[in-house]
């Protein structure tokens, strides 16, 4: 305990006493924080992007006119079973025809012509939406093989707008797949650069004192006695770039949320507030375990004497 | 206490720190190993501590086979000793205080045993003025006098000063072989290397004398002879 104490007490000293040595090693972690901090938001917004896009994908089954309703409402609940579908919305002969009208209400033509018909021309549809962009192909193919479709010999099923809809569906379908492999391979590179960074310049730092280690271990100092320390001074600069860090973000996710909002269809600044305390716990982990793992890389080298 | 059996240290063929060195130095001497430089008066005190493992030969220290520790009672081991270099190898971030306060957390000494221990050795080493000093604001004799206060803090059983006065002028360096000698009186084994003339001849002791990495001279009361 005592010796713990006096490891956390000596990190301390020594991360004021070494001054612009010190400060130079929070600044390199800071600028890695920064860059996993903008990392974490600019994910945000790509998956924001994505999941609107992936949100106006859906499938709609178009009923003959007259086909029963119970016939519907049994594909509906076979529809629901599937684990691919998230929603199934039933909209009956009569809604159809008048969603038509809301829709059509200035186009008096259309109307008047409806009204000649007399009967409903319309027949009811249901809307598909799928978990994943990827899973309609599935959804399409089960519809093709279910039998209870089947109504004597002629389908109830007018269309189905999926294939009108699939080259557009894949290629979204593409689109995200490659967006999301590229976001995680950028991240993957950029946080590399940054630790590889940050690792070299508390290896620096720890080159500085390469002689003091070698007589605090002739003076007959444990290697953890000698080690610890650093290790401390590591988890600081963790700690105090985690504290920049979250600070210089305010200012800037706030420029952000004012100016970008409508371009980016999301605001960052009340991202970044919402989940401030992940954020936080993120960014203080990587911080503090990058601090301490450098140094007990960097220190190791000089100790083995 | 201290056994070298047929110690060797080659480096390469062109370049052979110690040739076949056989010696025993008993509790309680004080030895001066004397030679130009390069004649391996270093690298036999390094073998004591394990900085340098030999090529070839035994390295006893009592009981302990030295090159063959394993780092853990490597540890120990050097808690035994106290060292003393000619660039002093101080810590340079830590006042005269700390210095010393360090090398007693080493070996595990509580906080008030360093409260108590460190103001009376600095005193004995005549610091106290300089207590709280960083050794950058300190002179040579006063650095080299808080390296050797450090390095008898812990009570250790031998001494190896390295050089020490190496450089210090005339009256410091009189300053530190007289604190060694106190030392030795104290009943500490103490081994001290120089090239220094003046040094051997006013301790009066045994004198090793080396060459090329060989002994040439063992003397009881010896002077200094090349």
């Amino acid at each position: 305990m005592t010796e713990l104490k006096r490891i956390i007490k000596a990190g301390f000293v020594n991360f004021t006493r070494s001054g612009i040595i010190s400060w130079a090693a929070v600044l390199v972690v800071t600028i890695t924080l920064t860059v996993i901090t903008t990392i974490i938001l600019l994910n945000a917004v790509l998956y924001f992007s994505l999941n609107q896009i992936k949100d106006k994908v859906d499938v709609t089954i178009y009923f003959t006119v007259g086909a029963p309703e119970n016939k519907i409402l049994s594909l509906k609940d076979s529809l629901q079973n599937l684990p691919e579908v998230q929603q199934v919305s039933y909209v009956s002969a009569e809604e159809a025809l008048k969603l038509f009208r809301d829709r059509h209400q200035s186009d008096y033509p259309t109307i008047q012509a409806l009204d000649e018909i007399k009967d409903n021309p319309l027949g009811a549809y249901l809307n598909v939406k799928a978990k994943e962009v990827s899973q309609y192909e599935s959804i399409a193919n089960f519809m093709k093989s279910d039998n209870a479709l089947v109504l004597g010999s002629a389908s109830i099923i007018d269309k189905v707008n999926y294939n009108q809809n699939k080259t557009v569906i894949d290629r979204l379908n593409n689109i995200i797949s490659g967006a999301q492999r590229l976001g995680f391979l950028i991240t993957l590179i950029l946080v590399i650069i940054s630790i590889v960074i940050t690792f070299n310049t508390i290896r620096l730092a720890i080159y500085i004192s390469r002689e003091e280690i070698g007589v605090m271990r002739l003076v007959g100092a444990s290697k953890m006695r000698v080690r610890g320390p650093f290790m401390v001074e590591g988890a600081i600069y963790g700690i105090i770039a985690t504290i920049v860090t979250l600070i210089l973000f305010f200012p800037a996710t706030i420029y952000l949320g004012k100016t970008m909002t409508n371009f980016l269809g999301l605001n960052i600044y009340d991202y970044y507030l919402s989940n401030l305390f992940q954020i936080s716990v993120i960014i203080l982990l990587s911080g503090v375990l990058l601090g301490i793992f450098s140094s007990f890389i960097a220190a190791r080298k000089y100790l083995n004497k | 206490m201290i056994y070298f059996n047929n110690v060797s240290k080659i480096y390469n063929k062109d370049s052979v720190a110690l040739d076949d060195v056989t010696l025993t130095i008993t509790t309680g001497e004080f030895v001066s190993i004397v030679g130009h430089s390069g004649a391996g008066k270093t690298t036999l005190v390094k073998m004591i501590l394990a900085d340098e493992v030999p090529t070839s030969g035994t390295v006893f220290f009592e009981s302990i086979n030295v090159p063959k520790l394993k780092n853990k009672d490597l540890t120990k081991l050097r808690r035994r000793i106290g060292v003393v270099f000619q660039d002093f190898k101080l810590l340079p971030n830590k006042t005269a205080y700390e210095n010393i306060a360090f090398a007693m957390e080493a070996v595990g000494k509580t906080n008030e045993e360093i409260e108590s221990d460190v103001p009376h050795v600095l005193e004995l080493v005549d610091l106290s003025d300089k207590m709280y000093h960083f050794p950058n604001q300190m002179s040579g004799g006063e650095q080299q006098r808080l390296a050797i206060a450090r390095a008898i803090i812990n009570q250790p059983e031998l001494i190896i000063a390295d050089e020490p006065t190496g450089n210090l002028d005339a009256v410091n360096t009189y300053e530190i072989v007289q604190i060694l000698k106190k030392i030795n009186d104290l009943g500490t084994t103490v081994i001290l290397t120089t090239h220094n003339r003046g040094v051997i001849d006013s301790i009066g002791k045994r004198v090793v004398t080396m060459e090329k990495g060989k002994i040439i001279r063992d003397d009881k009361n010896g002077k200094y002879v090349i």
